[in-house]
């Protein structure tokens, strides 16, 4: 849906976006990350054609940046950073403008499926002003949509909203996931990058990475897994320490953190030992670094 | 076409949810109509005719043999007040212009806006019309109740003849709607250059400097308003229109817009 190569954008000596190139395949939840001023939002408005690129070539829904704009436009769906509603016009007329914009055939139709799919019909007749964060949050993304647009890019579309909305826009972004569209999503929330996305990539002006949660956590911490044990010491460290297989062992209190290259192979085989030399295994399982982690690690670096 | 009307019905209901501009279009247009109609009732007793030769030169080129001299003030005052129906046009698009574009910028609405399939030129057409339409509409309703209102007002044929002397026509019909492109398009420049709707309006108020040069002109007898000089100021106006539209479709780049407007 996505291809782009060296993409770059630059505002006179600054550059915003350097030499971008990567893919984003049909159906996919793609999380893109970064600081602020990263040149996550150039980004999204360079793949909407809002921006021109300063270099590098873009493909988007196999239309490309700079010859077919409008077909771009025409088949994407934005949600800005900001709601940007017409505040004093009502929640329906708001979207009945955007529908008629972007061409759609069933104006009433679809204006009517995503106000009662976002919970919004019984306040339709009220101003877009009068609604709460989430509410507008909802009704923008309700925009976006009524052209039913196959790629749609959400920019920080959980920022400033309490838990509750929050939570709520969430469960729509993956609800939209199951019927298929693929997302681009730019997120400062990394919980919801780790919950939401296929893949992610980390960007601060360049691309640093893009893989998925999982194997962007194997690649950067070693896998260890942690037995709670009732009463540990130092000799039951020692001993799990001389398996060939283990990289290192340290104690934690009464706990065991274990580094292992293989935990699904090797983790009976160290219950066994520790079983047979007197421990009392409570409780096994694997620390997982969170993508917080991660994130800072690939920044710290960048 | 559909997206150009769309932008028009859009902006007609978010722009006259303010109750300023609404009354501008309302009012200004009834005003400018009341006042001069007001200056003929007061100019259209006997006694007027009372008036002697002294009277000046500007007043005295309106003055063929036979027509009494109360009659060529009141031809001259008519003149004078109907270059008010040329403000109209120029002042109440600022108002409207200056809201519908800064009021994009204070709620951010236009970046949504312009991610859609709409073109840089359906969308500056459509704020021109939006913008132009009322003016132009109230400006001529206002110069009806003029004409209407002076046809009850004015006995003397001279004068009735001379409000509906072609020249008004053209400089109220053709004028008018070139005066309105003009108002919008420079209000559509220095709307793009600032945040707040006020200093917009201010700033916009400029473009009324040339009608305002011609009614002085007139009053102190440096020029009189005849079809020559109404034809040459539409040409200019024409010529400043095409200027000043080709100006706000290079400034209203996407980009510049999206990346400059704070």
């Amino acid at each position: 849906m996505i291809q782009t190569e060296n993409l770059t954008k630059a505002f006179g000596a600054t550059t915003a976006v350097d030499k971008l190139t990567f893919e984003v395949k049909e159906g996919e939840v793609f999380g893109f990350l970064g600081p602020n001023g990263a040149g996550k939002t150039t980004t999204v408005r360079l793949l909407t054609s809002l921006i021109e690129p300063s270099a590098g070539t873009a493909r988007v829904n196999g239309y490309q940046l700079g010859k077919a704009n409008k077909d771009i436009r025409r088949t994407v769906g934005i949600l800005t950073e900001t709601p940007g509603m017409y505040d004093n016009l009502s929640a329906e007329y708001n979207l009945r403008i955007y529908a008629s914009l972007y061409e759609v055939k069933d104006i009433k139709g679809q204006v009517e499926k995503y106000l009662r799919m976002l919970g919004l019909w019984e306040r339709r007749f009220d101003e877009a002003g009068s609604f709460s964060k989430g509410m507008k949050q909802k009704l923008a993304i309700a925009r976006a949509l009524l052209h039913e647009p196959p790629l749609l890019f959400l920019d920080e579309p959980t920022s400033a909203l309490d838990p509750e909305a929050a939570h709520l826009v969430r469960e729509f972004i993956e609800d939209l996931r199951k019927e298929g569209r693929t997302i681009f999503l730019c997120t400062h929330n990394l919980d919801e990058a780790d919950r939401l996305c296929d893949r992610i990539g980390v960007f601060k002006t360049r691309l640093i990475v893009i893989d998925t949660p999982a194997n962007l956590r194997a690649q950067l911490f070693e896998r260890k897994v942690v037995f709670h044990l009732k009463d540990a010491d130092d000799r039951l460290a020692e001993n799990i320490s001389s398996l060939a297989f283990v990289k290192n062992c340290k104690r934690v209190d009464n706990k065991l953190v274990v580094a292992l290259n293989e935990p699904e192979v090797h983790n009976p085989e160290i219950v066994r030992l520790l079983v047979g030399i007197g421990a009392e295994v409570q409780f096994v399982g694997e620390l997982k670094h969170s993508l917080e982690d991660v994130y800072l690690q690939l920044v710290e670096r960048a | 076409m559909e997206k150009i009307k769309t932008i028009v019905l859009k902006e007609w209901a978010e722009v006259f949810k303010n109750r300023l501009v609404l009354s501008t279009v309302i009012f200004m247009p009834l005003l400018f109509a009341i006042i001069p109609l007001i200056m003929l009732y007061l100019t259209r007793s006997t006694s007027m005719n009372d008036l002697t030769s002294d009277m000046p030169s500007q007043i005295m080129q309106l003055c063929p043999e036979g027509v009494a001299l109360g009659e060529c003030f009141q031809v001259f005052m008519a003149g004078q007040m109907m270059l008010l129906f040329m403000l109209s046009p120029l002042i109440i698009p600022v108002n409207i212009a200056a809201y519908s574009i800064v009021g994009e910028k204070t709620t951010r609405s236009l970046e949504p806006l312009l991610a859609t399939p709409i073109t840089t030129a359906e969308l500056l057409i459509g704020k021109n019309l939006a913008a132009v339409i009322p003016a132009v509409v109230a400006t001529w309703f206002g110069f009806f109740i003029y004409v209407i209102g002076a046809a009850i007002i004015v006995k003397s044929p001279y004068v009735i003849a001379s409000l509906l002397d072609p020249k008004w026509w053209l400089a109220i019909g053709i004028i008018g709607p070139l005066l309105a492109v003009l108002s919008v398009n420079f209000s559509l420049m220095v709307s793009s250059r600032v945040n707040d709707p006020r200093v917009a309006e201010q700033l916009s108020v400029v473009v009324i400097l040339p009608i305002l040069a011609i009614f002085f002109g007139q009053m102190f007898g440096v020029l009189l308003i005849n079809r020559q000089l109404v034809l040459a100021f539409a040409a200019i106006v024409l010529l400043i229109d095409l200027g000043l539209v080709f100006l706000s479709i290079r400034l209203f780049q996407r980009e510049t817009i999206l990346t400059r407007w704070k």
